[in-house]
Order: structure tokens, then sequence, then C-alpha cells
């Protein structure tokens, strides 16, 4: 996993609740065995009509919005399936970072295992940051060891809510089964009483 | 005298391996269940670091998701074989049990578990699949997750868990008269959302749960996952210790008299304390037919689409209805259907195939519906075949199949096509789960079962004589 400590990046809007990983990543696409190469598919039946041709309308497919590494949705992001395939397609694609007012449990630890900071706001400025960013060209700067949202534009800074746990792993890149496999000696015991 | 205890809370400190302040436990695996799909970049992932599988013995593997449920001879998807073969050679060098697609315990991940008693009380269940938490009927603690979490399993065989809050679904009552599991979860679900266990792990308790059989156990504890909880459980009872005696991985004997024991042992004490509680009365729910693009837009049989000035997420409600070619305040009664498909995780186990059967038997399928019925495993299709179930979905005009996931989420041959509209017995309505453009509507066996004879739903309460 890439570590990641600070991120300055273009936002893009996704108003809608409930995003489930069949969107993130339809089903057609889980069959290959690799992590990567998945980015492709992100939201396709959003981004593509039945020919494999861009609509238009999706926001995603904007130019403006090519650059985008900072998703922000509404409620309950990553509901669905358990399939990892869902942050390898977002990282995949460029996204470092996920906000919205909450994530379905599997969802958000399967970002953290990928170094994507998932990042829990309150609805209502989740609500400004989609509109200011629907708006016009709207960048965000994330201080992850800090904690906090800098919004050069509009001269604010947010604080946000991390486990210290996952926030100290995700500065790091560390690989958590090397860390596990340091306490060997316990997993041991416990499989010997 | 000791302070009550919940049995999430039971299963729990029996299995931290680790604590440490400010860090989530380590917590200990009982089982490991793998399928094709979200296991072979966690194999990779252990090949390129040169790590072993700790304890193949405690791992058990199976293929579901990508098989075909006809012609299995030749699979003509080139990458689905791939996958699956894959999975032959990781569980080959790894020494893991498999049940591959040409196995007789071959099935649905979540029907062999139990089946094959692999599934006990007390255990810690993982598995690359959020519907892991079916296993929960049988008062295992389960869970789906990652394919990093499930290297991490492979390579250490523990798990790194917050404890989770627990919340009481109490369920009083008794359900009534052709309303069924399916129909009470999914009611839980319409009534307190997509999103109301999140952070939680559900324990379902009241005269409603225990009054189900183990089979219908399975079906409310496997959607948890739709309400946003990662494990849903039942406390065990003897109806648990009665389904697990005999079966291929338990014990016999003293040793199963003492293993029986200690799980009744596990049940929530009186007096255990819940971070939250909600009730929902059994006697009030009526048979369920989901009409938009998640589990909890959902309503009774009897009742309509929602009407948009009446709901509190309008765009979100417009949408679904677009996608589902509905209108609002369309009543659920009108709606026709182009497919059925009875199958899945949620149900596809003997008891619900013969519910499904009693209802079509000596009837006929609409000409303009195509039905299937997909087993959830082999053993059921066998046990099906024996009993004659086969014979009476075959001449009311059903397919009948070999098991799989199949078009619970048409990763293999068997999806929905664009626009058409599915009486599905599966657990998730998303857009394009059953195929791209596809229109789920999530019901139970007998519900799908009247909907494929009528090719409209129907109360199966009127359709069997129930209710006038």
């Amino acid at each position: 996993m890439e570590a990641i400590q600070k991120h300055t990046g273009l936002v893009y809007p996704l108003n809608r609740t409930n995003v489930d990983t069949d969107q993130i990543i339809p089903k057609q696409f889980l069959k290959r065995i690799e992590r990567t190469g998945f980015g492709q598919f992100l939201f396709y039946h959003w981004r593509f009509d039945d020919e494999g041709k861009k609509r238009p309308d999706f926001a995603l497919n904007k130019a403006e919005y090519n650059d985008a590494s900072i998703l922000i949705a509404g409620e309950n992001f990553g509901c669905g399936s358990s399939r990892e395939h869902a942050p390898w397609a977002l990282l995949d694609y460029g996204f470092r970072v996920v906000i919205a007012p909450s994530f379905a449990d599997i969802f958000y630890n399967n970002a953290l295992k990928n170094g994507i900071i998932p990042i829990q706001m309150d609805k209502q400025q989740v609500g400004q940051w989609i509109q200011q960013a629907v708006e016009s060209k709207f960048t965000l700067e994330i201080d992850l060891e800090g904690q906090q949202i800098i919004d050069t534009k509009n001269n604010e800074e947010v604080h946000f809510d991390i486990p210290a746990y996952h926030k100290e792993k995700l500065l790091n890149g560390w690989d958590e089964i090397a860390l596990t496999l340091q306490l060997e000696n316990e997993i041991a015991a416990y499989e010997q009483a | 005298m000791r302070k009550p205890q919940t049995i999430v809370n039971k299963i729990w400190n029996k299995h931290v391996v680790h604590e440490e302040k400010g860090k989530p436990d380590l917590l200990y695996i009982d089982l490991h269940l793998v399928h094709e799909v979200t296991s072979p970049q966690a194999f990779e992932g252990l090949r390129l670091n040169k790590r072993k599988v700790r304890r193949p013995d405690l791992t058990y593997a199976t293929m579901d998701h990508n098989v075909p449920t006809k012609n299995r001879d030749v699979v003509k998807d080139e990458i689905a074989n791939k996958q699956m073969e894959t999975l032959r050679k990781n569980c080959e060098e790894n020494g893991i049990t498999l049940a591959d697609m040409y196995h007789p315990d071959q099935g649905i991940v979540h029907v062999i578990g139990p089946q094959l008693g692999l599934t006990q009380p007390g255990k810690t269940i993982v598995c690359g699949d959020s519907h892991t938490s079916t296993h929960g009927a049988f008062g295992a603690l389960a869970f789906g997750i990652g394919t990093s979490e499930v290297e991490h399993v492979l390579a250490t065989q523990t798990i790194w868990q917050e404890r989770p809050k627990t919340l009481n679904v109490k369920v009083e009552g008794e359900l009534g008269p052709g309303v069924t599991a399916k129909d009470l979860i999914l009611a839980i679900i319409a009534k307190f959302g997509v999103r109301f266990g999140t952070g939680y792990v559900i324990e379902y308790t009241g005269d409603a749960i225990r009054k189900l059989t183990m089979e219908e156990r399975m079906t409310v504890c496997n959607m948890s996952i739709e309400a946003g909880a990662r494990a849903g459980l039942i406390s065990p009872d003897e109806k648990t210790v009665e389904f697990l005696k005999g079966r291929e991985y338990v014990p016999t004997g003293e040793a199963f008299d003492n293993l029986a024991k200690g799980w009744l042992e596990l049940a929530t004490d009186e007096g255990a304390v819940y971070d939250q509680t909600v009730t929902i009365y059994a006697e009030e729910i009526e048979p369920q037919v989901s009409w938009g693009t998640n589990p909890g837009m959902c309503v009774p049989v009897s009742g309509s689409t929602p009407v948009l000035n009446e709901v509190q997420y309008k765009e979100d409600v417009q949408r679904a209805l677009e996608y589902m070619g509905l209108e609002e305040n369309q009543p659920i009664t009108s709606i026709e259907i182009d497919h059925v498909f009875i199958g899945s995780c949620t149900n596809s186990r003997l008891s619900d195939l013969k519910k499904a059967a009693a209802i079509v038997e000596g009837k006929k399928v609409k000409p303009s519906v195509r039905a299937i019925v997909v087993p959830g495993s082999f053993s059921v299709k066998f046990q099906a075949e024996k009993a004659g179930i086969d014979t009476i979905f075959k001449q009311a005009g059903f397919e009948w199949r070999e098991a799989g996931c199949s078009m619970c989420l048409a990763m293999n041959d068997d999806f929905v096509p664009p626009g058409s509209r599915c009486a599905s017995t599966s657990n998730r309505n998303f857009e394009g789960r059953q195929g791209n453009g596809a229109r789920t509507h999530l019901v139970s066996p007998e519900m799908a079962a009247a909907a494929a004879i009528e090719g409209h739903f129907v109360d199966v309460r009127r359709f069997t004589g129930v209710l006038n």
C-alpha cells in the first residue's frame, strides 16, 4: 500500500446516496485475477451506454473532472457487496480520497487497506462542497497528519475524525500482515490454549 | 453473580488474541470460507511475499459465483474459467479442501457451510462475501471481508476488528400464514432503512424468531448486510442443536453432547444490555415486494410505489422509479413481470424450493414469463429431485438448474435482459444487479412462484386461499 500524508486534488461531486458496490464496479468486471486495471470500469453503467459510448450527461465524463482525485458523495457510500474491486477501481481511476456523510462498514475497511482515505463528514458540509464542485472547479487539500481539510478558495479549515490506528497505517503505508506476524507468539499461544 | 452478557460479547471475548488500548482487537478466526471471485488476488499476495496459508484445515473453498448452471462440461467463459482454474491451483498448492464445480458438496458457500456442519455456534466465520452474515443463524459471529482481509486471514488466521456495537432487533408475536422469513427481513429493512445496522452486529430476538426454522433464520440473517450490519445472529437453541446433529463436520457421541451444551450456554443472558433495541410486530407484516433499487425500497404487496411529494429523499426515489420503469403511486399488483428467479444464498434451500413448488403444483407458468429454479447446492438439488420437486417445477414450466449464485448477480450466463422485470428471491435489487438494465423485485419464494403463474405480483395468501 502506498503511503499517503497529504493530498491536494480536484473534487468530483456525486450527489447520490447509497452508491452501492455494483455501481462502483459492475459484476462482469470481477473475473480478473489481478488487483489492477479496474479503473476503466469504474461506475461503468453510469459512464457508458449499452453500446459502450460515453454518456455525456454523466458528470465524470466531462473534461473539467478529468483530473479529479477526491470523490464527494451522499450517505452510505459503498454499500452492498464486500468486493475490494470497488476501492481498486476508484484508486486505479485516480481517486485517493472519498468524502461522505457515512460509509458502509466493509467498504470503509477495504478503502483503508488500499491507501484511500475515507473521510466521514457531516451532511451539511458535504452538501456545501458538492454544491461548490458542481458550480465550478473546486479543489481541496487533505492533511491527514493534522486531520484537516483545507478549502483554500474560501479560506476554511475543517477538522475530520479518523481512528488513530488507521491514520498511522495510511501515513506509513504499512503492510498489515507483516505487523500481525510480529505477534506470531501470541497467535500460536492462542492456538495451543 | 456474573454480569449478563450478549452472545456477541461472549464469542468476542473467547476469540481475542491480542488487545491494546487505542487499537482494534486481534480476533482469531475459526472458519474461513473461500470462493473463486474474491480470493485470487489474496493468494497472489501471499506468493509475492513468500507467505503460507497458516491453517488450511480451518479453510474451506468452493466455486459458486461464476459457475454455469447448465452445460457444465464446457465453460465457455474463458475469464471465468481462468478464475476457477486459479482457485483450483491455489487450493492444491496450499492444501485447502475444495468443493469444485463437479464435487457433490459444491454449492453456494453460504448454503454448504451449514449443510456440512462447518458452521457452528460460537465460531468466528469470515468469507470474502458480504452475505457471510447468513451463518449467524447458528449463533456464529460471521461477517464478510474484502480481499486484503482474506489475505490477512489466510496468512495469520486472525483479523483486526473493532468491537462492534450490538443492536437487538426484537420481533414480537408470530408471522401470519403465508408470511415468510423473507417478508420479515424485507419489512425490517423497509421500516428501519438500509443504514440502520451500520457499525452494529444485529441480534434477532423475540418469539417470532424462536418460532422460525433454521433455514428461515438463515434467510433473516443473510440480509443483515442489506441493513448495513456486517453480521446478524440468533442465539442458539434446541433447533440449532438438532439441525447440526449428524452433519459431516460435526463430532458425534459424547463429544457432540459436550459441544451442544456449550452452544446453548452461548445464548444471550437474561438482562444483558444492548447498545440499541428496536421492536417490530410480526402480526403487522404482510408479504413484501421491493419496488426500487435498494432493499429498503420495499412495500407490502397490498401497497403502491411511493408518492414523490411524500418522501424524504425525493431525487433518489425519482431516479429509482425511472430506472424501474414505474410510476409513482402505482399498485404493486399491477406490475407485470418477465422473469422469475428462485435461488440465491437467501432462498435456495430445500424448504424454500418445497414451499415454492407447493404454489406452482399443477399450474402453468404464464407463457410470457421465463422462470428458473437454481438450487443452493448440489445436495439440495439431489434431495429435491428425490422428493420429486424438480418434476413439479418442470411440469409447471420452470427451468431446473445446477447449483450456484446464478441470476442473483448474473456473473454467469443467467441474467435478466435490459429493461426486463424479474421477481427474484435474491437479496439485492441494485441497478444492473441481475444484468445491465435489469429491473429486480425482491420477494419470497412463495410470492415469486405465484407471480410466475399470474404474470404479475399477487398476494400469495389470496392465491392459496388463506385470505379471501
